[in-house]
């Protein structure tokens, strides 16, 4: 198996989802002849020509609506967004337009369409190019939503992705880019969306995660005196209720870890479920570590402490075998 | 030192751009903070992203000169020289780079959100276009408040493909706003030149389809700047409404830290370096006997020596305490921090 940057593994996706289907194009903002800032696309634009491969101007909204045409037209457009933050000015055209087109053509139409977005922090890129921003996407009918940890899924989401009927939105954490792994590319390679992956194996507690915040867990267990399921979720709409509940009905304690902040975060969303289906089957309360509810901060320091690290996993679990009760989050003592 | 004394300080600086030595010395400034910028991301002070205006001091400065303290500034990441042009002192703007208390922002924002509300500058916004809009609103509170004052808007090339440019220069019109909106086109965005992404090089034409003057600037001469925003400052506060300014400019640079530029044709820095905005303006000072070039070089080195004594400063000072983080989110603190409870 090839050993590929996450950021290899994109363009190994997009390549051979290029190479399958002559309808996959891509555009985006110097996606093309520079192979994208994050260079995710690096090499396509050789390979298959301007006419699919696509640099646009700096008109978000113009780019992702024109893909969504193209979309209910027959092609099954790729667009980058740079920074998941600039969909805020395109927003429109994905919630409002792509979400709800196979609702009021009742089925008669269908948007292939793929948003993929570097997302996150971590990188000191301050408050407005740091948010994961899943938030905007999640509560919407009519859109899925996947989330890479690292060059294999980034590689198997993205691919499923592509031949989903529906607009998918593809968050890739931006500090995970440069990450290097084996990948599985091909048919094997694929990662059906709305399954979850298990990344470890244990008894105490079951960990769900996400994007940058898998191998945070993965660290905390490697430091723990207890050892846990690691759940990636991979998908969060529609996310994996099954693995989830499988694992927490064993272990009988839930700890979600999110990149998200504290107030709406979407691992409300898993502890809300896992409430419900296992209610007195718990050892202790659900517990989710989060972001604070403020803006990612720039200096090293404070974004350091906003995001969870595995220091914080160690110490909320530790609590939460230790007490049975659900440990506070680290700001309340600020 | 409180805020009236950071923002006295910045009235100061302001002021002293009414001076031909002094709008020499601060594009020099500028020069200067911007390469100690470089190597303090070379050093691993700076994280993310930055992006330097080294040869485009002359828009910053000029657009400084011509403005009102009291008129509203909107600008892009691409801010250091409009924060320093404007008044923002160095320590504010490196120990903002660097992430330090001394910063505009108290080191929570970074190089691409720097700010100076005493001298009219808004956070500046780091997604493309988003100034437009705000500048437009900004006279609009001039407007019906009687206040006299106006806004001016500083954003790139790659900005006029965006819808806030459009819908901000038709609302603007249409309400006579007192709002002047300047283009900075270096002829990139990113890593693409101009014509491979607009259909036209004269951005100033745009304009005509809103019914505003638009006028191109020799960008590279401050003094070409400061008499373009001027007089359309003064159009805009006699209730004329506002204008397209398109400055013709070029970033020595590449886009970001990290770029080094290579989708330039070869020859076109260097063509563009031989009128550089500092050494043009030296040769305007000596010519007119303003200032000699002896006088000149004193003023190089003294900068040249304050910048450093600013990044000694700011390299000494201390990040932020995280309680930082919680505070300025909302008036009350208490929903972010204790809620949690
Ligand atoms: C809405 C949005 N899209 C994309 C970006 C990424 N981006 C940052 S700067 C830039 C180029 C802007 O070019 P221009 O307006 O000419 O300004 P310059 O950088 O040349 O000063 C791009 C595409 C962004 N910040 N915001
Ligand atoms: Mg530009």
């Amino acid at each position: 198996m090839p050993k590929l940057r996450m950021r290899q593994a994109v363009a190994q996706a997009l390549e051979d989802a290029m190479a399958e289907d002559p309808s996959v194009i891509l555009m985006g903002e110097d996606i093309a002849a520079a192979g994208g800032a994050f260079k995710a696309t690096e090499g396509l634009l050789e390979k298959f020509g301007p006419m699919r491969v696509r640099d646009t101007p700096i008109s978000e909204m113009g780019f992702l609506g024109a893909a969504v045409g193209a979309a209910v037209s027959g092609l099954r457009p790729v667009v980058e967004m740079m920074f998941v933050d600039f969909t805020a000015v395109a927003l429109d055209q994905l919630v409002i337009e792509a979400a709800k087109m196979r609702y009021l053509s009742r089925g008669r139409l269908e948007v292939p369409l793929v948003l993929r977005a570097s997302a996150g922090a971590g990188l000191g890129f301050g408050c407005q190019h740091s948010q994961m921003a899943d938030q905007w996407f999640r509560a919407t009918p009519g859109l899925k939503l996947a989330v890479a940890s690292g060059p294999q899924n980034a590689y198997g989401l993205l691919r499923a992705a592509v031949r989903d009927p529906d607009p998918v939105v593809v968050l890739e954490p931006r500090a995970l880019y440069g990450q290097r792994d084996e990948v599985e590319t091909g048919e094997a390679g694929i990662v059906p969306l709305g399954q979850a992956r298990r990344a470890s194996q244990g008894e105490d507690v079951t960990l769900v995660a996400l994007g940058q915040m898998v191998d945070v867990a993965l660290e905390a267990v490697a430091r723990a005196s207890w050892s846990a399921d690691v759940i990636d979720l991979q998908t969060l709409v529609p996310w994996d209720r099954t693995a989830v509940e499988e694992s927490v009905r064993r272990t009988r304690r839930l700890v979600v870890v999110e990149e998200a902040p504290w107030s709406g975060g979407w691992g409300t969303e898993v502890t809300d479920h896992v409430c419900g289906a296992l209610f007195g089957e718990l050892l202790a309360p659900p517990v989710r570590v989060t972001t604070p509810d403020v803006p990612v901060p720039y200096s090293g320091k404070l974004e350091g402490r906003w995001l969870p690290d595995a220091g914080y996993v160690v110490q909320q679990v530790d609590e939460l075998l230790r007490t049975g009760r659900r440990p506070q989050p680290w700001w309340t003592e600020i | 030192m409180g805020p009236e004394g950071v923002g006295g300080r910045q009235l100061e600086r302001r002021r002293a751009l009414a001076e031909p030595v002094g709008v020499y010395r601060r594009m020099v400034e500028i020069r200067f903070v911007e390469q100690q910028i470089q190597v303090l991301y070379e050093q691993g002070h700076v994280r993310g992203s930055t992006h330097l205006c080294i040869g485009q001091e002359a828009v910053s400065v000029g657009v400084a000169r011509a403005a009102r303290v009291s008129d509203g500034v909107t600008c892009t990441y691409r801010g250091h020289g409009m924060a320093l042009a404007l008044g923002v002192s160095v320590e504010e703007v490196l120990g903002e780079v660097a992430g330090r208390t001394t910063g505009c922002a108290g080191g929570l924002g970074g190089s691409m959100h720097l700010s100076g509300e005493a001298v009219g500058l808004l956070p500046t916004f780091a997604i493309v276009g988003a100034g437009l809009p705000v500048a437009a609103g900004v006279a609009l509170a001039a407007q019906v408040k009687g206040t006299g004052a106006a806004a001016v808007a500083v954003f790139g090339d790659g900005s006029a493909n965006i819808g806030a440019f459009h819908e901000t220069l038709n609302l603007a019109a249409i309400w006579k706003l007192p709002v002047v909106f300047v283009c900075e086109n270096n002829l990139y965005g990113e890593y693409s030149r101009i014509n491979l992404t607009t259909p036209l090089e004269d951005l100033a034409e745009r304009a005509a389809a809103y019914r505003i003057p638009g006028t191109v600037v020799d960008g590279q001469d401050v003094d070409a700047v400061s008499s373009a925003v001027s007089a359309a400052l003064g159009r805009a506060r006699a209730g004329e409404g506002p204008s397209l300014l398109e400055m013709k400019t070029y970033r020595y640079s590449g886009h970001s830290r990290s770029d080094p530029a290579t989708y330039r044709p070869a020859g076109e820095l260097e063509q563009w370096q031989e009128r550089d905005p500092i050494d043009l303006y030296a040769g305007q000072l000596a010519t007119s006997g303003v200032a000699g070039r002896q006088e000149l070089d004193v003023v190089r080195q003294e900068v040249q020596q304050a910048v450093a004594n600013a990044c000694e400063l700011v390299l000494a000072s201390p990040e932020p305490p995280v309680e930082e983080m919680f505070r300025h989110v909302l008036a009350t603190r208490a929903l972010v921090a204790r809620e949690a409870r």
